[in-house]
């Protein structure tokens, strides 16, 4: 699992803070805006524009404008779904690697026959 | 150069894939020869269509036409019964630097379409070569959206057939 180990960081980060913590839980009932999240957690909009921002960094939180208001939800790119397309990315790259094996194989004979 | 590797046939060197930071994916793999012989297989039309559509998957090349030097343009033809029309992936190399270096850019995303950059480079040591390739997306958006979309690597989203055909896949030998 070494090399989710950078995203799972940043959710790490970003779950290190309560606050953070608290609005994931929160938008896990509902989705809100962020002038609601600030009233809710009793901090200024530009503190709670700040929170969202790192959930948002890590992907745990998306956002999306409409009119004047900007609402939070939880990601729909979640780490699982990060993880299964990775795998199927090194699925891929793997079957090719595998066929460029063969290839390389065949490349080295041919250099060795004709020293 | 050791030519011991001939001795026994290797298991199949792993690959591994890393979301490195927001905007970049990148894989690793040995390959059990000299850095000259792994580029050569990744510049030369011919042997890029030995491996780069992999038997396993049911995708064929159409045509593959690379002109491989700094400023030369690729375009790759592929075709897959599940396909309506044939696929094209093409673009340009910014970088050519045999036997070390290989930078090309993913432009099939379209117009207006700020495509990926892929970066491969070639580390030879004892004989066998350490390959790194990296692709770098010109967001963390555009990156969030091929993970969203389903496409993998680099490809657009008509190749959404491929999570069907991976799920019928045999499990790479190197896992």
């Amino acid at each position: 699992m070494v090399q989710y180990s950078q995203s799972v960081d940043a959710s790490f980060a970003a779950l290190s803070d309560p606050t953070r913590r608290g609005v994931l839980q929160q938008l896990g009932h509902t989705e809100a805006s962020i002038t609601e999240l600030a009233d809710k957690f009793h901090m200024t909009l530009t503190g709670m524009k700040k929170h969202v921002g790192v959930l948002e960094q890590a992907g745990l939180v998306t956002t999306r404008k409409v009119g004047r208001v900007r609402t939070c939800r939880l990601g729909s790119h979640s780490l699982e779904q990060e993880a299964a397309w990775l795998e199927q990315h090194r699925r891929l790259w793997a079957a090719r690697f595998d066929d460029l094996d063969k290839v390389v194989d065949e490349l080295k004979r041919k250099e060795k026959s004709s020293e | 150069m050791s030519d011991m590797q001939m001795a026994a046939a290797p298991a199949a060197n792993k690959t591994t894939t890393d979301r490195r930071s927001d905007r970049e994916v990148v894989i690793t793999r040995t390959f059990n020869g000299p850095a000259r012989i792994v580029f050569e297989a990744w510049t030369t039309p011919e042997l890029l269509m030995k491996w780069w559509t992999p038997k396993s998957f049911g995708i064929t090349f159409i045509s593959c036409e690379a002109d491989v030097r700094t400023g030369g343009t690729y375009r790759f033809v592929m075709g897959h019964p599940a396909f309506d029309k044939p696929m094209a992936f093409f673009g340009r190399y910014l970088e050519v630097d045999p036997p070390k270096r290989l930078v090309w850019t993913n432009e099939e995303g379209g117009e207006g379409e700020e495509g990926s950059v892929t970066t491969v480079t070639f580390e030879e040591k004892d004989g066998k070569t350490h390959l790194v390739l990296s692709d770098l997306y010109p967001s963390k958006a555009a990156l969030d959206e091929a993970m969203a979309s389903g496409s993998i690597g680099g490809y657009p989203e008509q190749f959404d057939q491929l999570d069907i055909l991976l799920a019928g896949s045999p499990e790479a030998r190197s896992a």
